[in-house]
């Protein structure tokens, strides 16, 4: 009998040479409007199932890929089946895309699951190629709310449930992002500093003479509204920009110009260059803090779909935050400056003590390096 | 801020064909699969018919022949052999090319012949060389044994048999299974076996003269010739005895037979004789194959010349490729992963952790190598402790294994 030697060469000393070998790629997201997929599939191992390479000279093209494109939704499709609450979802087809991975050309199969979108489980039955190849693999990430879990589908392990109850405690609902909003401005103590410098002086007036208490609550009021509004209008926009991805700058930065900011608040009450024009101030310094909130929402690394209705939910959460601030703040505020001490105790040495505060903060952002650890 | 981290990654994933070259693309990709955030590579829907999305590996002649092969199985799934000659035909090239999908397929095919009634002695032997090369060698073992229960005149068994536990580092029962493959295989075989097993058995140099001349006149099978080459070439590197070794693998290479094994061996080879351009020429296109990716991309790292710019982006394709076995668990490639962190990522600590791994599954004189090497990087002298054990235990010679087991000094990689 001859020994089927070749087999013996090369594996030998078993020092086997691995290469990549057969995976899809399937991502589900679960969006409010139910699950929707995409699904990247090798073309070799499609035009090893299906025989993609219709004139036989050895290159997939996309003419021939296009013109199979009912075959291939099809067979990966009757190989994938989605429960969504433990009811069955049928998966549509949208149109074939192509991708490249680190490995060759892939079409990308996108898919809408017709189902409502699940509260409770979703479950995943892979059989793509197994029967082909049994070492295929399904890499599959589901994407859910604020979290996305991955599995490897195989065939000792092609059905994989999904819990998605404890993903929905974590938070994806417009609740969740408000409070994610009026939690960041209530720790974010820079940009309560930055409007409580520029409220320091609403319940004043100015004049020639300096400093003078506001004749009435209204009038304090009304200053107040103008400044928070300014702040609010511009803060939403870049929020916005950023979030989206319009705008992207180094947090450093960023972080850098938000102190720089709480400086300059505090240094127009010190010496008002600015008293009346405040409302200025707040929205050319509010687009910086706007940016430093959008930094934020980029991490709680959100799902496209959910960006926005989480974009919404943050911008309103920071907006009752800094109201309830203000809401606090001003009538006490008030009270306060009917005293002749406030101009002195409160706005000098508030604004003083904001100054010493924010320069610290700039230079631990911008140089890394912490003015008061310097000066201990 | 790892939330960042995730949104730098989709950025850079929504154009990643414009931003970075196409190595850097698998990375991204993976990134972003691996990262908190969704995937943002954009997919797209080509104008153009004409537009070649992916070639095709074989020949137009391979492709038709195997077609031809499943087309006859898929009429006659009864007729056994047509089965196995087209699982043959697969390992084949999974060989030739390193390929696992071939190796898929030949397990694919082999399927209705592993299970009772029909269980097929030769397609348990088929099964287990698909299961060896990813090292899954209980697997693999389980099945040789199983195959020889049922037929001990099995040659390929026996020998398949001792080849993986030669691996595993159990010399002796290789040996037993090169002394009963004596009776079912070819006198080159069974004395390139016998000899290849007392080498590791602190008979270095006398299995070597044995072996040498009786290699030197053989005529016959390429295979043969290219397996018996290839051992006595890698014996005498253990010996220390350089020029012959090149010279056995000019012969194996001379053989006329592609083989990846003996590609990465001798380039190995070239690196230890500090001869990096040699090993860039003889690799240059060979970017496939992980394990000549990583050869090349140490040749190139080594020569730090203007004219291989493409080192950084073979590395970050190996990078991609480590990570993609790592998401889909599979740890076949733990060796050249630890060399990668070793050499390019200079990450000794992971390096260790790697080498430390794949010396639990396999224990050639390359994995002792890999752990010393990168157990004296880390400045972790006890992590060697193991092959130390082993080196003493088995009188393993390796001329380029005592260059490492003296005090620290020189660099060898």
């Amino acid at each position: 009998m001859k020994i089927w030697l070749c087999l013996v060469v090369g594996l030998w000393s078993a020092g086997v040479l691995a290469h990549k070998p057969s995976d899809s790629y399937l991502t589900i997201e679960i969006t409010p409007n139910g699950p929707t997929g995409r699904w990247d599939i090798a073309l070799r191992d499609l035009d090893y199932a299906l025989g993609l390479d219709a004139d036989d000279d050895g290159a997939i093209t996309w003419g021939e890929l296009r013109r199979r494109e009912s075959d291939v939704a099809a067979y990966a499709l009757a190989r994938l089946a989605l429960r969504a609450d433990d009811r069955d979802c049928p998966l549509e087809p949208m149109a074939l895309l192509a991708d490249e991975h680190s490995d060759g050309g892939y079409a990308v199969l996108p898919f809408a699951a017709r189902c409502a979108t699940p509260s409770a489980s979703l479950a995943v039955n892979y059989r793509l190629f197994f029967d082909l190849d049994p070492q295929h693999r399904g890499l599959f990430k589901l994407v859910d709310g604020g979290g996305a879990r991955a599995a490897v589908l195989s065939p000792a392990a092609a059905r994989r449930d999904f819990g998605l109850a404890a993903a929905r405690e974590e938070g994806s609902g417009l609740p969740d992002f408000i409070q994610e909003g009026v939690r960041h401005i209530w720790i974010g103590y820079d940009h309560i500093l930055f409007l409580l410098s520029l409220l320091l002086p609403a319940v004043l007036e100015r004049d020639r003479h300096g400093w003078k208490r506001a004749e009435h609550f209204r009038q304090a009021l009304w200053d107040a509204v103008g400044v928070v509004t300014a702040f609010t209008l511009a803060h939403s926009i870049t929020l916005g920009l950023a979030a989206l991805h319009y705008v992207d700058l180094p947090s450093r930065w960023v972080e850098s110009a938000i102190a720089a900011s709480v400086i300059a608040a505090a240094l127009n009450n010190l010496a008002p260059v600015l008293h009346r024009r405040r409302p200025l101030l707040a929205f050319g310094f509010g687009l910086v803090h706007g940016l430093g909130f959008a930094s934020v929402l980029s991490d709680l690394a959100l799902p496209a779909s959910a960006r926005l209705l989480g974009l919404v939910g943050f911008n309103l959460g920071v907006e009752l935050g800094q109201l309830a601030i203000v809401g606090v703040f001003l009538p006490i505020a008030y009270l306060l400056s009917r005293h002749g001490l406030y101009q002195t105790a409160i706005l000098r040495a508030g604004s003083l003590a904001i100054l010493v505060l924010a320069a610290n903060w700039l230079a631990e952002r911008a140089l890394n390096q912490p003015l008061l650890a310097l000066f201990g | 801020m790892p939330g960042s981290a995730a949104s730098v990654v989709a950025v850079l994933g929504g154009r990643p064909g414009r931003w970075l070259g196409p190595a850097c693309r698998g990375a991204v990709l993976l990134l972003g699969m691996l990262g908190g955030g969704p995937v943002h590579a954009e997919a797209r829907r080509p104008t153009n018919d004409a537009e070649v999305l992916e070639f095709l590996p074989n020949s137009g002649l391979e492709r038709r022949e195997l077609r031809a092969g499943r087309e006859a199985l898929r009429i006659h799934p009864e007729r056994r052999e047509l089965a196995l000659a087209l699982a043959r035909r697969y390992i084949e090239l999974g060989r030739a090319d390193a390929d696992p999908r071939y190796y898929g397929h030949a397990e694919a095919v082999l399927t209705p012949w592993l299970v009772p009634p029909s269980t097929d002695p030769e397609a348990l032997v088929l099964r287990a060389t698909v299961l060896q090369n990813r090292h899954d060698f209980s697997s693999a073992l389980a099945d040789l044994d199983a195959a020889l229960r049922r037929n001990p005149r099995l040659g390929q068994a026996w020998l398949t048999r001792a080849a993986i536990l030669e691996a595993q580092g159990d010399y002796p029962a290789a040996l037993r299974a090169c002394l009963a493959l004596d009776r079912f295989a070819t006198a080159l075989a069974s004395a390139v076996c016998v000899n290849s097993a007392m080498s590791l058995l602190g008979q270095a140099r006398s299995a070597y003269e044995r072996l040498g001349p009786l290699v030197a006149e053989a005529q016959g099978d390429p295979d043969e010739l290219l397996w018996a080459r290839l051992v006595l070439a890698e014996l005498a590197e253990r010996l220390g005895l350089w020029a012959e070794a090149e010279s056995w693998y000019r012969a194996a290479l001379a053989s006329g037979r592609r083989n990846l094994y003996l590609l990465a061996t001798y380039a190995d080879f070239l690196l230890d004789r500090d001869r990096s351009s040699e090993v860039v020429a003889l690799l240059e296109n060979e970017t496939r194959a992980d394990p000549l990716l990583l050869r090349l991309a140490l040749a190139e790292q080594r020569l730090r010349h203007p004219r291989h710019p493409r080192h950084a982006e073979h590395a970050a394709v190996l990078a991609a490729r480590f990570a993609a076995s790592r998401a889909r668990g599979d740890t076949s490639h733990q060796g050249d992963e630890s060399r990668y962190a070793l050499r390019i990522a200079g990450d000794a600590r992971h390096a260790l952790e790697l080498a430390q791994a794949n010396w639990a599954a396999q224990r050639e004189p390359r994995d002792a190598r890999l752990l010393l090497e990168a157990a004296r990087a880390a400045g972790r002298t006890d992590a060697a402790r193991p092959v130390l054990e082993f080196i003493a235990r088995t009188r393993l010679e390796d001329a380029r294994l005592q260059a490492l087991l003296v005090p620290p000094g020189g660099q060898r990689s």
